[in-house]
């Protein structure tokens, strides 16, 4: 189990869906433009807050008004978004599922990170999208991590918190800056907790001490999670923690040490912090849970090879899920997923 | 056809019949630039459904919104997007309303309540509600308007975006000008209602039919819908059923279309017709309106002359402009 950032008032140890809450209350108090749009976000009493309970209570403070119940409809939620943004007001959309991200994909690629370019510059788009990602068991159309299309398209900026003191301090930097934000949280890392229990099972107790002061999470700052000289390793969210209990072993067992950086925002990106990683370990592996071709791994690796030529002693690695639809079949979803010893195998064979 | 009667300020009836004729002398301006190799890119013109644009825009103020299609001219130019702007976008230059970042296809001035046209057929029918949830959160009294063809009535965004400003009882009017064709596709083949407006019903939404050949009509329908959005009672449908005498873009000879239904339509052109309505009720005379019409013709050239004189922006330049 990974060891929380801090122990000490227990009252604010919170999971990442508490700490995201909170996050997006203080900014909901902080500027009356800020608002929530999405399905099952606000009905109340005896709503949901949204799919993994972020919005709960929300509606209740800030009224119906402020949080939006929509039909099924995503590429009006999305569009509404747009325009709305553009406007002045500072919306926070959800995803039940990143998945459903698909459906409305014209407003979510030809339109939110085009009309500031397109009108020279004269309007901005200050929205937030989040939706979960993550495989368990739901099948192939509940199961997408897909942060790397976004990735690939200019004028989105990407958020994967990994943590509930990230998750905090992201959204509330998303909701602030101007331009479209798009955050992935990862199911299995959720920990809800309170009335509704979304707990899902195989997550990770995460809880982990937030503050009470406002603080913010900067874009394009990765954050290493542990130091080490021999593997440099670049992971996010629930493949993070299987590495993290990779390199753990594999030092214990193997005596090779591991340097993991957590990339915090996949655009802005952070290079500069893995090449200086990689100009000391010399070797790197970078791990995903979306697929591996065409995944934002290759993107980091071409980097690398690119500006870090010199400080390689072997091939750049990825670990990541095999280029299908998530399969249904639990064993077949373990064979298919990223895990723990499919990294530590890698680590071994790179360092040895 | 409807009346001409004096209820509507002789100012505004002007105002209309300059703003259609800038229009159609715009276009034709253009063309003629982009038949001499001059203009880079392509057009999708706005020739014979001047009346639309013009009798919606002529309700609304600079800082009501109105969304747009690939076929943006004819409503940029009735927003009130400067015809110098316009054309230095057209020519390409840094000066041009969209920074030259935008062209043809995403004209459009945010200072004059438009956002960038949008290319994608019927993408605007799910942001114009956005525009107008801001409004109504605001509680600025402020409209939004999203033209859209008959073609983009069968897009999904058409159906989420009525669906939705009707739920939540948008300030926001939905034009769509009928023009028969979808590029080349009869709209008969496609769309199996008699009317795009017959379709507003599945959304609670109230719609009127309007003739898109007379300017007075789409007024006097468009000032109805911008009342009742404006006084909070929701979103209106205007189907405006038009023709447009060009192709779909510059390069299509529209050879799909009979040629008696070309010349039936061009018989009904919005801009003769309302010269000789103004004239005949003693609005104008004949040598005033001719005067008009020269400034008009003028004030093309010059913003021709303006653009082109411009210097080219810098390649680099386009780098910029993507995050705020």
């Amino acid at each position: 189990m990974i060891e929380s950032v801090q122990k000490t008032d227990n009252s604010r140890k919170l999971t990442i869906v508490e700490a995201t809450r909170e996050g997006i209350r203080e900014e909901m108090m902080r500027d009356d433009r800020v608002f929530i749009i999405g399905e099952d976000v606000g009905i109340s009493p005896g709503g949901i807050g949204g799919s993994f309970a972020i919005f709960l209570g929300l509606s209740d403070e800030f009224g119906h008004d402020r949080v939006i119940d929509t039909p099924i409809s995503e590429k009006a939620i999305i569009g509404a978004c747009v325009g709305a943004a553009m406007m002045g007001l500072r919306p926070i959309a959800e995803f039940q599922y990143s998945d459903f991200a698909f459906c409305a994909m014209d407003e979510l690629i030809n339109e939110a990170p085009k009309m500031r370019y397109m009108s020279g510059g004269k309007l901005k788009v200050p929205m937030v999208v989040r939706a979960p990602v993550g495989s368990y068991k739901r099948g192939a159309q509940h199961s997408q991590t897909p942060d790397t299309y976004f990735c690939h398209t200019p004028g989105w900026k990407i958020a994967v918190p990994s943590n509930a003191y990230d998750a905090k301090g992201i959204i509330k930097t998303a909701v602030r800056d101007d331009n479209p934000v798009f955050i992935f949280e990862h199911k299995l890392l959720y920990g809800s907790k309170g009335p509704l229990k979304r707990e899902v099972p195989g997550g990770i107790d995460l809880t982990c001490y937030v503050p009470e002061e406002e603080y913010l999470i900067p874009f394009g700052k990765a954050v290493i999670r542990r130091e080490g000289t021999d593997v440099t390793i670049v992971a996010t969210q629930l493949v993070l923690y299987w590495a993290m209990s990779a390199a753990e072993r594999i030092e214990r067992e193997e005596g090779i040490s591991c340097e993991i950086i957590d990339p915090v925002t996949l655009v802005p990106l952070d290079i500069e912090t893995i090449l200086k990683s990689v100009s000391k370990t010399n070797r790197v592996i970078i791990a995903h849970e979306d697929t591996l071709s065409f995944g934002w791994g290759a993107e980091v690796a071409a980097l690398i090879a690119d500006e870090g030529f010199s400080y390689l002693d072997a091939p750049i690695k990825r670990v990541c899920s095999s280029d299908v639809p998530m399969p249904f079949s639990p064993i077949m979803e373990k064979y298919v997923l990223p895990n723990e010893e499919r990294l530590y195998k890698e680590i071994k064979n790179l360092a040895t | 056809m409807s009346k001409l009667d004096l209820d509507i300020d002789k100012s505004k009836l002007l105002n209309m019949y300059k703003k259609m004729f800038m229009i159609r002398k715009f276009e034709e301006k253009v063309y003629s630039l982009f038949l001499q190799s001059i203009l880079p890119g392509t057009i999708h013109q706005y020739i014979g459904q001047e009346a639309v644009a013009v009798g919606i825009c002529e309700n609304l103020n600079n800082n009501d919104f109105i969304t747009s299609t690939h076929r943006p001219h004819g409503h940029a130019i009735a927003k009130g997007v400067e015809i110098k702007k316009f054309m230095a976008e057209l020519f390409a230059k840094a000066e041009g309303c969209c920074g030259a970042r935008g062209g043809s296809m995403h004209i459009g001035d945010p200072d004059v309540g438009m956002i960038p046209a949008i290319a994608i057929v019927g993408g605007g029918l799910t942001v114009a509600p956005g525009l107008a949830l801001a409004f109504k959160m605001m509680k600025t009294k402020q409209v939004a308007v999203a033209f859209f063809g008959e073609g983009a009535s069968n897009e999904g965004a058409f159906h989420e975006g009525l669906n939705f400003a009707s739920v939540q009882k948008l300030p926001v009017l939905f034009v769509c000008e009928n023009n028969l064709y979808a590029v080349s596709t009869p709209w008969r083949q496609t769309t199996p209602v008699e009317n795009i407006a017959d379709r507003a019903v599945s959304y609670s939404i109230p719609a009127e039919i309007v003739d898109g050949m007379d300017v007075v009509a789409v007024y006097r329908a468009a000032k109805k819908a911008i009342e009742r959005a404006r006084s909070g009672k929701g979103p209106s449908l205007i189907e405006a059923k038009t023709y447009r005498f060009c192709g779909h873009g510059r390069f299509d000879p529209a050879h799909y279309r009979p040629k008696e239904e070309l010349e039936a339509w061009k018989k009904m052109d919005s801009i003769p017709n309302f010269a000789t309505r103004l004239i005949k009720n003693n609005l104008v005379s004949k040598q005033e309106l001719t005067e008009l019409e020269d400034g008009i013709i003028k004030e093309i050239e010059e913003a021709v002359e303006y653009a082109q004189n411009l210097p080219d922006p810098k390649g680099q330049d386009g780098l910029l402009y993507v995050y705020a």
